[in-house]
This record gives structure tokens, C-alpha cells and sequence, in this order.
């Protein structure tokens, strides 16, 4: 049972929530860059929570359900087509074996999550499916999904039709704000470059993928050149020697030597995530209390949302 | 001893500004008293050469508890003695056919290749830090006759089981990958394997010697050139 990748796209990549507690051994965590998006598509499926899905980078896959089950696509609008004809996103939909599932690509935003009943049945790597490229580990193979992988699933005949309503779907914009919490080397950046920093915008560049993302702009100047390798969080802000900043996200090394500002809201990378290169960022400074509040909001208002049902 | 932020569920904890095995030896007993104090508060730790990288779960704790806690088991940790982790031997086949920048390294030092291999495995090592790339581990402290610095243009690939100088670091690449440190020998024991238990040879905190092979033994050890 299972799904047949025909066509991978630009880049497919089996995520599960994230590999935590193997920084020991130099592993990174993996993982969804857009958690909102995932988490939906996993919470409509009715899923246990970080069941694995497909992580679609941009667009332009298509696979064949080999088995009846039910599908639900989250994250950037990539016209989803079920044997051609137009399908929803944000909607758990049943679909037979046979059924092919297509998809364009993305204008806005550029990451969606592609989830089956039940999830993908991968065995974890270290305790997850999350696939790092650069470590080849996890996924199928360690590797981005290719023409021809076979996606094991179970069959399913029996899911509630859920859906996110339109107004409650996220948008995706090209302008992001992102919350960072001043911290690890902020001392070193005098007040005047922390001012530079704050009040600019940056713009994404070609160079941002599942590492970290790039950005251009003002540079920003550290009273040090480096310092002693030490751990990098997720979402910690590095201002290499050119002072252009790069925002680390899932696949990052787990160590480094460069000075650090401080480290972006997790809430806010998936939305950073979803940019392309050109995309505006702007970084507003918050307190860790307010970094704290933020995430047990948006924790709260998660577990208290009802997902209605469609009728087909 | 400082307690910084780091991140939204990250606090970073310095016990020291320079790397030496004492500093080292505080990292690694920083670590073992906050994984008992924050038991399942802990999502993971990232020792390093004078840091310990603490991330928590932001559901369960907050800051505040979290440096709380910290602070209070640092305070109270014992003088540790450094040098008390297991002895790893790694044979290594030091020679120009497997380790590039052997030479060159011998004559920017004015040294002779033979004294280069000499100053390199004479020692022990330490084990400072994991990270870069699975199983990578950072060695110190290089004698300073042989420190060398990075290359400046980093080459694309390089291979599995290199041994490699950075200033005064010293490591063996567990995989091929891009890097730029200076190559002198090659090393036949797997530095990471997902299907082995343990993955690694060696932890942070071990001690690590290198014990010249010749090309036969390598070989024989399994090394591939």
C-alpha cells in the first residue's frame, strides 16, 4: 500500500516532526520547515501529532495512489489537481487507488505538506523520518524523494472530512515580520549596529535553503571576528564577516564559530520559510517573556480550534 | 561562570573564554548536572569547547526556571579533574599519497615530514567538541609547531577518514564533505556509523591518541585510498 511518486518536483523530502536530543552526535533536527502548515495537515488527517508527511519545496510533483486513503495538502496554494480536475487544499480528501494527485507551482509561499491518513509508514532514523540531505539520514534512503519511490501507507476507508474555512487559512505574504530575541553574542554589536539591525529591511537571497536563509542588507558590524565554537539554537541569527545576516533553521550545523544577535521566533521561520529570494524581512526585537507568551498563545488557540467537516 | 539567552527554549551557559582541558572538564560535568536537573524538561544539550548549548521544552519550563535551576547545580558542581574520559587509539596513515597538504605543511613549519608525524601523534588529544557534521569531533590542542591555518579556498571534497590540522584543532572527516583544513594522513576506523552501536568511537570528553600505520597495515585495517 502506498503512494508512487511520479514526478518529485524541484524538491520532496519526507519530514516528520524533527530529530531532537542527537546534537551529541553532531545530528541536526530535520523537520518541517513551516511547523504551522504541517501540524494542519496532520490535525485534518486526524493524525497523531508529527506523522510523516511530504514536505513539497516550490511545486511540481505528482503521485499515484496505489491504495484507497485520504489525502489533505497545507502551505503555499500549488493548484492541487486529483486526476486533473481541480482539488482543494487545506481539506482532507478520500481518493482511490489509480487516482493521480498533481501539482503546479506555488505563486505565493513556497513550501506545502502533503499528508495521508494515518501518516507515511517510515522507519525512523535516530528516532526520526525526518530526511537531512547533508547527513543522509532519514526519509527512504537519506536522500529527497526521486521518480518511482514508493511511499508505504495503510489503507483507510473511514476519515472525517475536515477543513480549515478559507478566512482561517494562512496567507503568505512576500513581506515578513520576524520576532528575535536578543541573545548569545548581542553584547559584541554596539547599540548603534543593534539599531541597524532593528530598523531595516533584508531581503532573501538565492542563497536560502533548509540550513539556513541568507539574507541582504545593511551590514552589520561585531566588535569580534569569531569566537569558540559553540552550539547553535534553532533559528539563531549569524553575522558572518560580511555582515549580512543568515537565519538558521532545521538542517543547520549544530555548531560554529560565528557571532550571533540573538535567535528568531519559531513561529516566525515557518512564515520566513515560506519566502523566496527577494522576499522583504524585517526583525523586531522581543523579550524571552514575550517569546515564551507567544508560543503558549498560539499552543492554546491551536488545541481550543474546532475543524468543521465538508460534505462531498 | 555566565548564563545568556539564546533562543525562544535556548539558554547558553560559558564556564570559561579559552579552550583547555579543565574548561573542557567543567563543560562536561555542567552537562551531566543539568540533564539530571532538568530530567524531562530537556530536549537536548550541545557541548562545546567552553559552552553547553541548553535547549528545554517551552511547553513544560520557561526561562526563568530553567536559569534557576542552572544556576544553582553549576554553583555547586564539584572541582572536576580533567582527563578522566576513555582513551581511543585511531590509527592513522600519515603520508603525502594520503594526506594532501602533508608536505606543504612540513615546509611552512620548516619541519621535516617525518617530525610532522611525529608532533601530531606524540600527544593526547582531547575531545572537545561534536558537531559541524554527524560524528565529526574537534581535537585539541595541536602542538604549535604544526598549527596551521585554514586553506584559504576550501576544497569541494574532501574524503572519508581524512586527518586534518585547523590552527590549533585537529580532526578526522567521518564522511566525504566539503572542508578546509589542512590534510595530513588518513585514518581507517569509521569516525560515524548509523548501523553501528555506539555510532561514534568517541564522545566529548574522551581522550584520543594517533598511532602511525604503515600503508599495508591501513589497508589491512580496511582504509581505501
Amino acid at each position: 500500500m502506498s503512494l508512487r511518486v511520479e514526478q518529485p518536483g524541484i524538491l520532496a523530502l519526507l519530514q516528520d516532526g524533527g530529530r531532537f536530543g542527537q546534537h551529541r552526535i553532531g545530528l541536526t533536527n530535520g523537520g518541517p520547515l513551516d511547523p504551522q502548515a504541517f501540524d494542519y495537515c496532520n490535525r485534518l488527517l486526524q493524525n497523531p501529532p508529527g506523522s510523516t508527511a511530504v514536505e513539497i519545496s516550490f511545486g511540481g510533483a505528482e503521485l499515484t495512489a496505489e491504495t484507497d486513503t485520504f489525502v489533505c495538502l497545507t502551505g503555499a496554494d500549488m493548484g492541487l489537481r486529483i486526476n486533473g480536475e481541480p482539488a482543494e487544499q487545506w481539506r482532507v480528501l478520500p481518493v482511490r487507488a489509480g487516482d493521480v494527485l498533481s501539482m503546479g507551482f506555488a505563486e505565493k509561499g513556497s513550501r506545502a505538506y502533503l499528508g495521508v491518513a494515518e501518516g507515511f509508514s517510515v522507519a525512523p532514523h535516530f528516532g526520526s523520518s525526518a530526511t537531512v540531505m547533508r547527513e543522509g539520514i532519514g526519509g527512504l534512503h537519506g536522500d529527497k524523494l526521486g521518480a518511482g519511490d514508493s511511499l508505504p501507507c495503510p489503507t483507510v476507508h473511514q476519515r472525517h472530512l475536515r477543513y480549515l474555512p478559507r478566512e482561517q487559512q494562512p496567507h503568505y505574504h512576500d513581506i515578513v515580520t520576524v520576532r528575535v530575541i536578543p541573545g548569545y553574542q548581542q553584547k559584541f554589536f554596539s547599540r548603534y549596529q543593534q539599531r541597524r539591525f532593528f530598523s531595516h529591511a533584508y531581503h532573501v537571497s538565492a542563497r536560502c535553503d533548509r540550513m539556513g536563509y541568507r539574507l541582504e542588507g545593511p551590514a552589520i558590524e561585531c566588535d569580534i571576528d569569531g569566537i569558540l565554537s559553540e552550539g547553535i539554537c534553532f533559528g539563531a541569527i549569524q553575522i558572518p564577516a560580511d555582515g549580512q545576516p543568515i537565519v538558521l533553521l532545521n538542517d543547520r550545523q549544530t555548531i560554529g564559530g560565528y557571532p550571533k544577535i540573538g535567535a528568531a521566533l519559531s513561529l516566525d521561520c515557518g512564515q520566513l520559510a515560506q519566502l523566496r529570494p527577494g522576499g522583504r524581512v524585517h526583525f523586531a526585537p522581543i523579550t524571552p517573556h514575550a517569546a515564551h507568551n507567544a508560543l503558549h498563545l498560539a499552543h492554546s488557540l491551536m488545541c481550543r480550534q474546532r475543524l468543521p467537516e465538508w460534505a462531498p | 561562570m555566565e548564563l545568556h539567552s539564546a533562543g525562544e527554549n535556548a539558554l547558553i551557559l560559558y564556564l570559561g573564554d579559552t579552550a583547555s582541558a579543565e574548561v573542557s572538564a567543567r563543560v562536561q560535568a555542567a552537562a551531566q548536572a543539568v540533564e539530571h536537573v532538568l530530567g524531562a524538561d530537556l530536549v537536548d544539550l550541545v557541548p562545546s569547547y567552553a559552552s553547553l548549548l541548553i535547549i528545554y521544552d517551552p511547553l513544560r519550563t520557561d526561562h526563568l526556571a530553567v536559569s534557576h535551576k542552572v544556576r544553582e547545580c553549576v554553583a555547586t558542581l564539584d572541582a572536576v579533574a580533567a582527563g578522566e574520559g576513555k582513551l581511543v587509539v585511531l590509527p592513522v596513515y600519515y603520508d603525502p599519497e594520503a594526506g594532501a597538504d602533508l608536505a606543504s605543511l612540513a615546509e611552512n613549519a620548516g619541519l621535516g615530514i617525518e617530525q610532522v608525524i611525529a608532533l601530531h601523534s606524540d600527544c593526547e588529544y582531547r575531545v572537545y567538541a561534536i558537531g559541524f557534521a554527524p560524528g565529526f569531533a574537534y581535537l585539541g590542542e595541536v602542538d604549535a609547531r604544526i598549527a596551521a591555518p585554514r586553506l584559504a579556498t576550501p576544497r569541494q571534497k574532501v574524503p572519508r577518514g581524512a586527518v586534518a590540522i585547523a590552527d590549533r584543532q585537529t580532526a578526522v572527516y567521518p564522511a566525504v564533505s566539503p572542508g578546509g583544513w589542512n590534510l595530513i594522513g588518513r585514518c581507517p576506523t569509521r569516525m560515524f556509523d548509523p548501523s553501528a552501536e555506539p555510532t561514534m568511537p568517541v564522545s566529548v570528553g574522551d581522550r584520543v591518541r594517533f598511532e602511525p600505520v604503515s600503508r599495508a597495515r591501513f589497508l589491512e585495517l580496511g582504509g581505501e585510498l
